[in-house]
């Protein structure tokens, strides 16, 4: 067979495919609804995770621990905590704020409110000088809490260290929901690829029991073996994009509603309007992605219908 | 153009089907393979189609040695020989033209000779102007005729019919069995297997009689004979 004919009869297949799949249409919905849920229920649990992941990120950039120094620490002093700090373990930033800059602060905070603004001035500051740590795993404070219990180091300090405790128990909650939905998400899907896989599977057996009078004509009269599987594997490629396109058309239509309706009521420190951002910044990669996902279940799965149900080496 | 060499077919059930049979055609030659039902013709046919495989023996068709074809190369040896089968095989949803096309799509023949090549295969089996038609509303002997334009559209060497009168009133049958011989005369191998006797005695043809899959004669002008 030269390259004309084998260009031929590639278009034939597909082409038989389409058809295939117009004539299958109502047996293959089944096929296809199945499938469009799958792909929903792979897309929900991708954007919850962002989602989830975005809220972590959010809350441990804000995560900071904050060493108030005496007024009597001089700058040496001050330098050799800051340098001793830097070499310390799970250390991303160390800030010094000065008194001056702590006013400023302060300040701007509290622009609003002439009362709280009266009763400090730059010559009548009570509010200290203070080293603002950023740690890189909020978690993992042990190393910096260590250091900053030392006799040394606690001499300087003025205050007890603020260490955003609250923020901590949050995180932990929201961290736990992560790895929870991940993995109900990864079964979930898992057991959806199943059920889908098994209902195309039974969709092609179907297809091909009736047509098996054109079949066996077909292969007396010389098909080969892609000529007469290839349209099949077309037909359920055209299931997958198609629920690709019903599955996305679905979130799309929620993440929509998700982003005006849940934001305004965040479900605590979830950010749920990110969900709607991440969709719609990621369409393009999540379209294409989808109807990879569904066409390749519905290839793999008449792949295997069609070597099981049609006896084609005789 | 066909050799079979001591060519034996056992199903498990049974006896064998065909018992070291051993047959050769000449290119250009009208076969006819004659006998009793379950003598064995059917099982040699799906022999040369490659349905079954022999238990032993060899068989050569068209210069392809059995033994040495691969599963996959199948597809390639049934373009080579022209098939025509008692229950016709038509497409049912397919027009008259579209059936025949069929075979040429299968081997990768572009749309435009495809449009060139089938009226002319249509007139050669005296079906002009029904190339339109579903095969449901054509007589048997159409539909038969249908069926070996199909066969012949690639203009194979070897033309094998399973019983092609068998399920056509004897006007019908004399009709599919001229067509044959004019494909026949135009230089293509037919080997045809039937039991129907009258074709049989008036074709004067080379005769091979099988019984209990055994060859019990082979005579070229035959007659058939009750075996």
């Amino acid at each position: 067979m030269n390259d004309s004919h084998r260009f031929i009869t590639l278009e034939r297949i597909i082409k038989n495919g389409f058809i295939g799949f117009g004539r299958n249409i109502w047996i293959a919905i089944a096929a296809v609804a199945m499938m469009a849920i799958t792909l929903t229920i792979l897309l929900f649990a991708v954007v919850a995770n962002a989602t989830f992941r975005h809220t972590i990120e959010d809350i441990t950039s804000h995560i900071d621990v904050s060493v108030f120094l005496k007024d009597s620490v001089t700058d040496k002093q001050r330098q050799n905590v800051i340098g001793q700090l830097k070499r310390v373990d799970n250390i991303k930033s160390v800030q010094y704020i000065s008194k001056n800059e702590a006013l400023k602060i302060y300040e701007q905070q509290n622009a609003n409110n002439k009362d709280l603004l009266s009763a400090i001035s730059e010559i009548n500051n009570p509010l200290p000088a203070k080293i603002v740590i950023k740690p890189i795993d909020p978690n993992r404070l042990d190393t910096i809490k260590s250091f900053l219990d030392k006799p040394s180091i606690k001499a300087l300090q003025s205050d007890p260290t603020s260490y955003s405790g609250d923020r901590k128990a949050a995180i932990d909650k929201i961290t736990n929901a992560t790895h929870f939905f991940e993995q109900a998400g990864i079964i979930g899907i898992v057991i959806f690829i199943l059920i889908s896989t098994l209902i195309i599977f039974n969709t092609i057996r179907m297809a091909i029991f009736n047509r098996r009078d054109e079949l066996v004509i077909m292969r007396l009269l010389g098909a080969s073996t892609s000529y007469i599987r290839g349209p099949f594997i077309v037909e359920t490629m055209l299931y997958g994009a198609v629920a690709a396109a019903l599955s996305l058309i679905v979130c799309g239509a929620l993440f929509a509603v998700a982003s005006s309706t849940l934001q305004a009521s965040s479900l605590g420190l979830l950010d749920i309007g990110y969900s709607g951002h991440y969709f719609r910044q990621r369409f393009w990669i999540i379209l294409t992605t989808q109807i990879a996902i569904g066409i390749l279940i519905g290839a793999a799965s008449s792949a295997v219908a069609t070597r099981r149900y049609l006896k084609l080496n005789r | 153009m066909i050799l079979l060499d001591r060519v034996s077919k056992t199903y498990n059930r049974r006896g064998p089907a065909l018992d070291r049979v051993s047959l050769h055609v000449e290119p250009k030659e009208f076969v006819l393979i004659v006998g009793q039902s379950g003598a064995g013709k059917s099982t040699l046919f799906k022999l040369l189609t490659r349905e079954e495989k022999p238990t032993s023996g060899k068989i050569i068709v068209g210069g392809i040695d059995y033994d040495q074809l691969k599963d996959k190369d199948v597809p390639l040896l049934r373009r080579k020989i022209g098939v025509v089968f008692q229950d016709f095989k038509l497409l049912l949803n397919k027009t008259v033209a579209e059936n025949v096309a069929f075979a040429l799509e299968i081997a990768g023949i572009s749309n435009q000779e495809i449009k060139h090549t089938v009226p002319k295969v249509l007139d050669v089996v005296g079906l002009k102007g029904k190339d339109k038609n579903y095969p449901l509303e054509l007589s048997g002997g159409e539909r038969q005729r249908v069926a070996i334009a199909r066969a012949i559209v690639r203009q194979p060497k070897i033309l094998i019919a399973d019983e092609p009168t068998g399920n056509l009133d004897p006007k019908h049958a004399w009709d599919v069995i001229a067509v044959l011989e004019k494909i026949n005369r135009y230089g293509t191998t037919v080997l045809l297997t039937t039991h129907n006797q009258e074709i049989v005695n008036k074709l004067r043809r080379r005769v091979v009689t099988i019984k209990d899959g055994k060859i019990v004669s082979d005579r070229a002008i035959g007659q058939y004979k009750d075996v």
